[in-house]
Order: structure tokens, then sequence, then C-alpha cells
């Protein structure tokens, strides 16, 4: 929970509501960026991110983020924060 | 030397595990009278257990796991207050997945879906707004849980949920901050404390400042760090070298992502919905002055508490620890996990029956996971009763 992801952030699906697309490791989730966001959020497009629960919560650069996701990876965390996305996306459905 | 060659950069390790001892040394820490350095985070808790930090640096340095799992420090009445929300048949009770296998005194939310209650586990509280929109009928109910980190995100969902006037959503607060339990350490008199190792991702959100009063008010070290395995020895190489020098400071290890204002952002949207409750209770610790946050009177339409009328400050619900639980003793650094008598026999990461065990981040379930176990082995061999 306290160790987030990183990802990329590769659309903005609503700037209203200041909701992204960011690529976390191949896999394409939204995001809030409310927190990260400047003066004008189609700017995050292209810039990486820490995503906790949802939230983009700091601008990484590539370097830190490749390095992070190898300290999840090897934490056994990246797997954890999957499965919870899947979990997640799972109960929105109604499966059970 | 055992792990370090997992390591990104070795060579790296090895310098800094060097200075280590040479700063141990020069502060005259010895395995008898060692440097007591708190880890407050638990994703650092796991770090330093993966990555067999402990054993790597020099034998004067004791790590003293703090109370930075959100989990592992929630009451049990916590978790029956959870229950009590999720058994009402019109609502869907969402949470993290972490809190799912948290004792409560009689059942576990796990335990509470599997006789029929509507508790669905989740990502975000992205989710839970979803599924509010989808389900009008029903009341969506999430499970606010853990420190600084976590807190901007259930801020902000409220918000959102407050502009679409989604009246079916609500939050179960019972997000707690980080400086308040250490100021309780520190003001203990039997702590033991040498210095911190402060959370990184904690104050990415609220900056480094709110920990000024560790040095000015105690004149304890504290350095902020990352969560690599680099990171956190040079987190220690700092605190060492802090002591070394006679220096009491707060220093910023992890300044690649954590500013010393914090994220304004975040900060407006959790000062606008949240504000300290008088008290909260800490699972080990005790009843703690404004160290928990309640949803403001502005966003009462959003808060469990008010529509079910359950939760903190509702009745008195202190309860005990399970009988024999020591989870208080290791939280506050005074018991190591092994020293518990329900270590690895009735409490085990399947089976957890106190909080520390259930989550990753937990010291207990951190020495299940990397080394404990075998310990356990080895003592049920010598001591087979």
């Amino acid at each position: 929970m306290c160790l987030g992801i990183p990802g990329q952030i590769v659309e903005i699906a609503d700037a209203a509501t200041n909701i992204a697309v960011a690529d976390v490791s191949g896999v394409r989730r939204k995001v809030n960026v409310t927190c990260v966001a400047g003066d004008d959020v189609n700017d995050l497009v292209g810039c990486w991110v820490l995503i906790h629960v949802g939230f983009a919560m700091a601008l990484i650069d590539e370097d830190e983020a490749r390095k992070t996701m190898e300290t999840l990876v090897s934490l056994g965390e990246a797997q954890e924060e999957f499965d919870a996305m899947l979990a997640g996306d799972r109960a929105v459905a109604g499966i059970p | 030397m055992k792990y370090i060659e997992e390591f990104r950069d070795p060579k790296a390790a090895r310098g800094v595990i060097d200075a280590i001892a040479h700063a141990a040394d020069e502060i005259g820490a010895t395995r008898d009278a060692p440097v007591r350095i708190m880890e407050i985070c638990g994703g650092h808790t796991h770090a330093i257990f993966r990555y067999g930090l402990d054993k790597l640096v020099h034998e004067g340095i004791e790590f003293i796991h703090g109370p930075g799992c959100p989990v592992c420090v929630l009451p049990m009445s916590r978790v029956d207050e959870c229950i009590e929300i999720a058994e009402r048949p019109e609502v869907i009770f969402t949470t993290f997945g972490d809190a799912m296998r948290v004792p409560g005194t009689g059942k576990s939310l796990l335990q509470a879906k599997a006789a029929g209650a509507d508790v669905r586990m989740v990502y975000s509280p992205l989710d839970a707004l979803e599924l509010a929109r989808r389900n009008p009928t029903r009341q969506v109910v999430f499970f606010g849980l853990g420190f600084e980190t976590t807190t901007p995100s259930t801020a902000l969902s409220i918000q959102q949920a407050d502009r679409e006037g989604l009246r079916n959503f609500t939050v179960f607060c019972n997000h707690i901050t980080v400086p308040p339990p250490i100021k309780a350490l520190l003001d203990d008199p039997n702590m033991v404390l040498d210095g911190f190792v402060g959370p990184g991702h904690v104050s990415m959100v609220i900056g480094t400042r709110p920990y000024d009063f560790i040095p000015q008010d105690y004149g304890k070290p504290i350095v902020v760090a990352g969560f690599e395995p680099l990171d956190l020895l040079q987190s220690v190489l700092m605190v060492l070298r802090q002591i070394a020098e006679g220096r009491a400071e707060v220093e910023n290890q992890y300044a690649r992502v954590v500013r010393k204002e914090g994220n304004a952002a975040s900060l407006a949207a959790v000062h606008a919905v949240y504000e300290p409750r008088p008290s909260f209770e800490w699972r080990g610790l005790g009843e703690i002055d404004k160290s928990g946050l309640r949803i403001r009177d502005r966003y009462a339409a959003f808060d469990a508490e008010v529509r079910f009328g359950v939760g903190y400050g509702a009745g008195p619900r202190k309860i005990a620890e399970p009988e024999g639980c020591s989870c208080g003793f290791v939280m506050t650094g005074r018991m190591k996990p092994t020293g518990c008598s329900m270590f690895g026999s009735e409490c085990t990461p399947e089976t957890p029956l106190g909080a520390l065990m259930v989550s990753s981040e937990g010291a207990c379930a951190a020495y299940w996971q990397y080394g404990g176990r075998r310990q356990a082995a080895e003592t049920e061999l010598a001591d087979p009763r």
C-alpha cells in the first residue's frame, strides 16, 4: 500500500476530473492526476509518475521509475499491486 | 556476505556498509550496547528483512521496527465496526485487500464475506466510486485506512463524490498520521531509541517540516529514506554520522521524490476534507492525541460514521488484545517477534492472531517470511513440548 508503483501517463481521459491513463508495466490503468497536475493537465502526457492506490502522487524520472519497479519486483510488491488492481476490476464488475 | 550480490550495485553497498561499521565503531556501538534506530515505515521493515540489512550492518546497529503498518496498528474494535457496517443488507463494503484478514473480536472481514456480507476487495477508492455509480440502490462504503500516503486519495474521492452528487458513497475514516505516535514513543520513559529512519512516501505528501520537533525537542536525528536497499543503508549511515558529530537534524536522503514542503495539492485536499480527532486508539500503543482524522462537517454526507451511527466515539469499545498476544510490546521495540510465545505456533500468516502477522509490512510476518520460520522450527526441535 505504501510503496506504490511507477507508470507513464499516456493520455488524458478526462481533463475536467483529472483522470489520465497510465501505462503500468504494459497494463493501461486510469489514474487520478490531481496531485501532480500543473497549469495544464495535458502537459503530463509522457511523464513518469509514482501511483498510489490509483492516484499519481509524485513526478519521477524514467530512471527512478525503472529502479523503483526493480525494487518492487524484488520485494514481491509489484505482483501484489497487479493482483490488487485485478481484484478491484472484478469488484467493480460484480464478479465474485 | 549474505544477500549483498542481489544489490543493483554491490560495490556501492559494500562501501556504505564499511562506512556504517566505521561510524558505529567511532560512536562505540557494540552488540551489548547498540545504537537503536527505528524505521517507522512498514515498507522499510519489509525491505530490511528482504535484503537482510539487519544482518549486513555492523553488529552494534539494532533496527527497531516502528508502528508504520496501518493494518497492524488497527484495533480489533475498528474491525468489528467494519463488520457491523458490512453486514447491513444495503451495504457494499469495499476495502484494500490488506485489511481482509485482520482479526476482529468475532471474525475478520474475510469471514464476514464468507458468511454472506457483501465485502469487496478493491485497489483504489476510485473503484468504490465507480461501484457507487453503478449501484445507485446500494450504499457503497470505502474503508479509509492508512497514513498520509493514502489519505489524499480518499479526500479527493469524497470531493469527487460531492461534485457528482453521489449520495450512496461514504468513507469509514480510520486514517492516521505519522508524527503523533513518534512523539508518543519519544515521551515514553522506557524509550531507548537513538534515531529514526523516516518514511519516504508519507514524507512525499507532508514534506519534512512535520519532523522538526524530533531534533528540536528531543535531540534525535531523523533521515527520510527511499525504499531501495542502498537508500536504507545510506540513511542509516546519515543517522550514525549525525550521532558521531553530535548533530540532531532532519535530513532528506530521498530528495528525488520528497520535497521539504510536501505535495501542495494533496495537503489542500486533506485539509479541506479532514480534521484531527481529539485522540485515536492505536493497537499496542493505546490512545494518542490528535493521531487520527475525521471527516469535517462540510462533508458529513460522505461520512459512514454519521450515516450508520457506527464508529469512533459512538460508544465505549475498548477491547483487549487476544490473550497472550504481544503485538504491543513488539511495536514499541520492547520485544522481538520471536520472543512472543504465539509466534509461529498459534500465530502464523495463514492463521494470524495478532495484527503484526497479517500484513507483509508487519514485523512478525517479515520475521516469519525471511528467517523466523527457520528459527521457529529450530526452537521447536530444541523444545519439543
